[in-house]
């Protein structure tokens, strides 16, 4: 029999998320708290940004301003961006004040920043190709502040193209990767427990 | 683009299609419904941390 690298990337896998943890059972005592919700709740109004921005891809970016059920579509896709940032932010406040970089979770907070900071470019060219008064507002606003880093020769807020192209395909390509890495690292190792509390098998 | 008009039932609570009101308070200036959103999250936010969660089946039981 010869390894393969296939054979070893299982291998890793299954040693460090075996499945009685990737898809647990049970949870410690301490997760029975409305706090711990706001995580899964930010994946669910994921789920829901993602649906109703694919299905407005495959209509075109034009659909929505001629068709009411392509209003009502753009309004889903709105008012769930508006509830994923707000229970996002309350997740990031339970998680900062319970200090959930403890115990090797560094990866899993920074991932969870960042994903925060790429949301917000995501939502930023969102209201860019809004083709309205709106969007031509926001971008004249936009383009000094972005200038004046010097990233303007090559992130363009006036150019409809590049800023539909960063929305609809590079942004959140970069949130799903984001967010499953996340989500696989909260798994391999645990959830936070509160300050003073002792997660199960840490033994502190 | 002006939305369809609505009556009744199907009214917004909120007008959207008119300036919002802002709130001045000297170098600070800040939209009402933004305000609204913020205080609506710290008040779910401290909800969360005193409301008691539903117990479920624990296997100490």
């Amino acid at each position: 029999m010869t390894s393969s690298w296939t054979g070893a990337v299982r291998r890793y896998a299954l040693r460090r998320l075996p499945s009685e943890k990737l898809i647990p059972e049970t949870q410690p005592v301490y997760m029975a708290s409305w706090i711990y919700v706001f995580g899964v709740l930010t994946v669910s109004a994921l789920v829901v940004v993602l649906v109703s921005g694919g299905v407005l891809a495959l209509m075109g970016p034009g659909w929505w301003h001629v068709s009411g059920v392509g209003r009502y579509v753009n309004s889903v896709h709105l008012w769930s961006v508006q509830l994923f940032m707000a229970v996002m932010v309350i997740h990031l406040w339970g998680k900062f004040f319970m200090a959930a970089w403890r115990g090797r979770r560094v990866l899993t907070w920074m991932t969870g920043a960042v994903a925060f900071l790429v949301s917000l470019a995501t939502a930023f060219t969102g209201y860019l190709v809004q083709q309205n008064f709106d969007s031509q507002w926001i971008s004249g606003q936009a383009k000094d502040a972005l200038n004046a880093t010097g990233i303007g020769a090559w992130f363009n807020v006036f150019d409809f193209g590049q800023m539909l192209m960063w929305h609809v395909l590079l942004l959140p390509l970069a949130i799903g990767l984001l967010s499953v890495w996340h989500i696989l690292l909260v798994r391999v190792r645990g959830i936070v427990p509160p300050i003073g509390a002792t997660a199960p098998g840490d033994g502190r | 683009m002006t939305a369809a008009p609505t009556t009744g039932a199907f009214a917004a609570p909120v007008d959207l299609n008119h300036p919002g009101h802002y709130l001045h308070w000297g170098v600070v200036q800040i939209s009402v419904a933004n305000l609204v959103v913020m205080c609506l999250m710290v008040t779910l936010f401290v909800a969360a941390l005193l409301l008691p969660f539903p117990r479920g089946r624990r296997d100490d039981e």
